[in-house]
């Protein structure tokens, strides 16, 4: 089986898989980065989404040789030890997450919003931006506001990315 | 109230391993030696299996075993139940076929299983399905409830002619007749309530394991109550005895009712362990999910509700053909019975009720409950009948309710139920305040010059909870009691471990619970730990659905505090040489009455475990209880919820653009979890009024049979919600709660379709009102004119 070779998390990483193996099952089942999760079967639902290359991708989408040395963030590599990223912080205090299968996949893709969008961003944005993650606990609400507060609270602690 | 007490808005204690990533959900479980497995399931909506020949499959790289039907048979593996007998109006029992795990002779619906491979890897075990060769004799099929039972349609099961499963009924026919004559004015509906998928963002997902040192197994299970999975798993299925089976539901990605029920999936994973020497895991994938999960609602129904000359409601009687799919699952005979008709009074007086429903069999995944169960049906009838006939009568809708409320508590409705507290007025009055109804029609007029139309709808929806008295529903054929069970460990360093019968897969016990401990104990929530969902750990248990977890669970947890407490005062009397009755207990603190004396809550603790101050013969040593709570009454949550939408005549697009909910759920224990509660409802009752629907075609194709085809609720597709309260406290458990979990799903299809009809002025509009739907309705109807 042929190697691939990536970084993941600030880590070198090297796994042979079968061609077939998608990003997701690398991360999960290779690396056991469990945290990126898999909610479908038609990129519909944006449980997996990480970060490759500072983008964020459905992880469900990618062939794992795809991402032959890119550098991957999932949400394991968010937070510094229990420093948590203001974007995980939002939603643990705004209530943004109840199941919490999604929430990996929401925060990444709310990390990559504010990476694109900025930091002031309305509520129409917010919810348009989110068409890719589905939650089927939150009704959303509160999933918006952790995004606003994100958002600020990444603005205010000069925060733009994570190291990647 | 304290800071981390009952009523504070504390932050989740589950929420750093789930935002971090670091939830550990089945899917993340390896078991060492762990196969994959992967089924075959049945093309075919209804056929006859010749035969199913595993040979070339078997020798496939990677396999491990292939196994179907006559293997389960031939190990004498039992069926799947449906644990709730209900009797027909002729006094014959419900006619419940037997539902084998893994299907020998017969497919019952796309989607049955008729054969599963074990391989070292997924990827082999789905290779090697593929190379499973089944003959099978395709029959003729029937989806379509309304057809179920009619002359020539397909027979599904040889013991239940006509498809038919029962024919049940509740009231008072003759009263209701009699009603009917007398009436001023009959408001008559045709009703189909949306056949729904669940989907829980987390698929199902199972991993059985054998162990032969000690021929006992452990399922590691997405299961909403594990005790009843193990319960049934082995007394009824038979694949291993109660005491050595092992079930654990780590954390769990949502349920919503989907993952009450007993699988052939981990019936399978069990069984199959065994025969292949190692774990066995299967995770749904998202389509196989929409093949393999019960399926929700599927109600097709005729109601009329009569008025007398000052316009209250005098009779209400009520049709019901309820779709159960291919095989009973494990609860779904009382979802249209005792869950449905026992709510058809609403929050209204209603003399005269009269309700039937014939449960049928179709060529279609089995149906159960799903988030409200038989609940949302019920509001969904009655609410719409309210909204309609307010129309017909020429009457506001908010008035014509308020005139029929329920005022005085305990209400005995003719549907069995005993409403015991509650004040519709307050609620109501309250969402129109808060929604600025007075202001409704400026607001039309103002969407009219802009070529939208803008219409109100209403819910002032009833649900019953806390399920449930053990006795009550065991008389009306449930076949398990609906008590919960706790206990409470405290440690000898203070801190306290409360092991529960309830199961959280989103709700939070492990805040809200940890609450309860902490305003009844003085301590920090830090040094509490809430323990579910692992049969070894926790006691027997019933888990968790139909909003039971507050009032039942948390109702088991103070029963067990009052005796921790009870027990503590001893310890702290003998610590103290003081009398046990002049001990006080107040803020994690012992005191002796009228003296300066104390002890802190971690001393009484410490000394109940090194038991120096007292003789085994007076005390037992330790600080632990348990308890096992059932409820005296079903709790009644009840409010008003208010959808105002906007409609594209041009496009029949249906904007939500103002949601007021003021709900009802007695005592709230953490107001921002509560709040989550009924936005998520919200948003799945939303969902079922305009965008989800599960469409079978005459042959029982599954159409929406993916995230591609079925409409899940997105973030745009939904507002942001004006959530408020009102208190009544339900006076039947010790914490005066009602629970809160479907509250948002029961009301909120009501209020669309309220709100939908009459921006366009017709009531024929079937759920989902699609952009499709709604515009030909558009086209049909003359919309109302905005100068009103």
């Amino acid at each position: 089986m042929p190697a691939v070779s990536m970084t993941v998390n600030g880590k070198a990483v090297t796994a042979d898989v079968d061609p077939r193996t998608l990003l997701v099952q690398l991360l999960r089942e290779n690396l056991r980065l469990t945290g990126t999760h898999v909610g479908c079967d038609t990129s519909q639902c944006g449980a997996c989404v990480v970060h490759v290359d500072g983008r964020a991708v459905k992880a469900c989408t990618l062939f794992a040789w795809q991402a032959e040395g890119a550098s991957v963030l999932t949400i394991e590599g968010l937070a510094d030890g229990q420093q948590l990223h203001p974007m995980q912080e939002a939603f643990r205090d705004n209530h943004g997450l109840q199941c919490g299968f999604c929430t990996p996949g929401m925060i990444m893709t709310a990390v990559d919003i504010v990476n694109r969008k900025g930091h002031a961003l309305d509520e129409k944005t917010i919810r348009h931006e989110l068409e890719g993650n589905i939650c089927r606990c939150t009704g959303y609400h509160n999933i918006v506001k952790a995004i606003d507060a994100g958002a600020k609270a990444m603005a205010a602690g000069g925060v733009r990315q994570a190291a990647e | 109230m304290s800071a981390t007490g009952i009523g504070a808005a504390v932050r989740r204690k589950e929420d750093f391993r789930f935002v971090t990533g670091k939830g550990q959900y089945t899917d993340d479980i390896v078991r060492a030696g762990q196969t994959a497995c992967y089924f075959v399931r049945s093309p075919h909506a209804h056929a006859r299996i010749k035969r199913v020949d595993t040979a070339v499959a078997k020798g496939m790289p990677g396999v491990v075993g292939v196994l179907t039907g006559a293997d389960l048979a031939n190990d004498k593996i039992g069926s799947l139940i449906c644990g709730w007998m209900i009797t027909s109006k002729d006094g014959s029992p419900m006619k419940m076929a037997p539902h084998p795990a893994i299907a020998k002779d017969k497919a019952n619906y796309v989607g049955d299983p008729v054969a599963v491979v074990v391989a070292e890897t997924l990827a082999q075990a789905k290779d090697a399905a593929e190379r499973v060769q089944v003959d099978y004799e395709v029959l003729p099929a029937v989806a379509d409830p309304a057809k179920a039972q009619a002359p020539g349609a397909p027979a599904i099961h040889e013991l239940a002619p006509r498809n038919t499963i029962y024919e049940w009924h509740l009231g008072d026919a003759q009263a209701v007749e009699a009603a009917f004559r007398s009436a001023r004015h009959v408001t008559k509906l045709d009703i189909v309530n949306n056949r729904l998928v669940p989907n829980a963002i987390e698929p199902r997902a199972a991993i059985g394991e054998y162990d032969i040192g000690t021929d006992s197994y452990t399922l590691w299970n997405t299961t909403q109550n594990p005790h009843v999975a193990r319960l049934v798993i082995s007394a009824f299925v038979g694949v291993a005895p109660e005491h050595k089976l092992r079930v654990i539901a780590p954390d769990v990605g949502g349920g919503f009712g989907s993952k009450i029920f007993i699988y052939p999936e981990e019936v399978v994973t069990l069984w199959a362990s065994k025969r292949v020497g190692r774990p066995v895991k299967w995770v749904s994938e998202r389509m196989e999910a929409f093949v393999a999960d019960a399926h929700g609602r599927d109600h097709v129904t005729h109601a009329e509700m009569a008025f007398d000359a000052d316009n209250r409601i005098c009779g209400l009687r009520v049709k019901t053909i309820a779709n159960l799919g291919a095989y009973m699952s494990t609860f779904s005979s009382s979802v249209p019975t005792y869950l449905y008709a026992t709510l058809l009074s609403g929050q209204y007086r209603i003399p005269n009720i009269y309700c039937e429903v014939d449960a049928v069999y179709t060529n279609t995944v089995p149906v159960d409950a799903y988030r409200g169960a038989g609940r949302p049906e019920a509001t969904f009838v009655v609410e719409r009948l309210m909204e309609v006939s307010a129309r017909e009568l020429g009457v506001d809708p908010a008035e014509l309710r308020k005139k029929n409320f329920i005022t005085q508590f305990p209400y005995q409705t003719p549907v069995i139920m005993t409403y015991d507290a509650g004040n519709y007025n307050a609620s109501l009055t309250k969402a129109l305040e808060l929604h600025d109804y007075k202001n409704f029609g400026k607001r039309k007029r103002d969407s009219a010059r802009n070529g939208k139309l803008r219409g109100i709808g209403f819910s002032t929806y009833i649900e019953a909870c806390g399920i449930a008295p053990s006795q009550a529903v065991g008389s009306l054929g449930a076949g398990v009691g609906l008590w919960e069970s706790a206990e409470v460990r405290v440690n000898p360093t203070g801190s306290v471990e409360v092991l529960t019968g309830s199961h959280s897969h989103g709700q939070g016990h492990e805040t809200t619970f940890a609450q309860l401990v902490s305003e009844r104990l003085g301590i920090p929530l830090d040094n509490i730990s809430i323990v579910h969902g692992d049969t070894d750990k926790v006691q027997f248990g019933m888990g968790t659905y139909g909003s039971r977890s507050a009032a039942v669970g948390m109702s088991a947890i103070v029963r067990a505090l009052d005796k921790v407490e009870a027990k503590a005062k001893k310890v702290a009397s003998h610590l103290m040489e003081a009398s046990e009755s002049d001990i006080v207990f107040k803020d994690g603190k012992f005191t002796v009455a009228g003296t300066d004396k104390s002890a802190a809550w971690g001393d009484v603790a410490l000394h109940a475990y090194i038991a120096h101050k007292f003789s085994g013969a007076e005390l037992e040593p330790g600080l632990k209880e348990g308890a096992f709570y059932d409820p005296t009454n079903f709790t009644f949550p009840a409010g008003c919820h208010i959808c105002e939408v906007e409609i594209d005549p041009e496009t029949g697009r249906t904007e939500v653009v103002g949601w007021t909910a003021v709900d009802d759920f007695g005592v709230v224990i953490n107001p921002m979890i509560v709040e989550g509660q009924v936005h998520g409802g919200i948003a799945q009752g939303v969902g079922q009024a305009l965008l989800e629907g599960a469409i079978y075609d005459g042959n029982g194709q599954l159409v929406t049979g993916s995230f591609n085809d079925y409409c899940m609720p997105r973030a745009d597709d939904l507002p942001s919600y004006k959530v408020d309260m009102t208190v009544t406290r339900c006076p039947s458990n010790p914490l005066g709660v009602k629970g809160c979990g479907e509250a948002g799903a029961i009301a909120a299809p009501a209020a669309v379709i309220n709100a939908v009809t009459d921006a366009i002025g017709a009531e024929n509009i079937a759920m989902p009102a699609t952009p499709a739907a709604v515009w030909r309705a558009v086209q049909n109807a003359r919309p109302r004119v905005a100068a009103e």
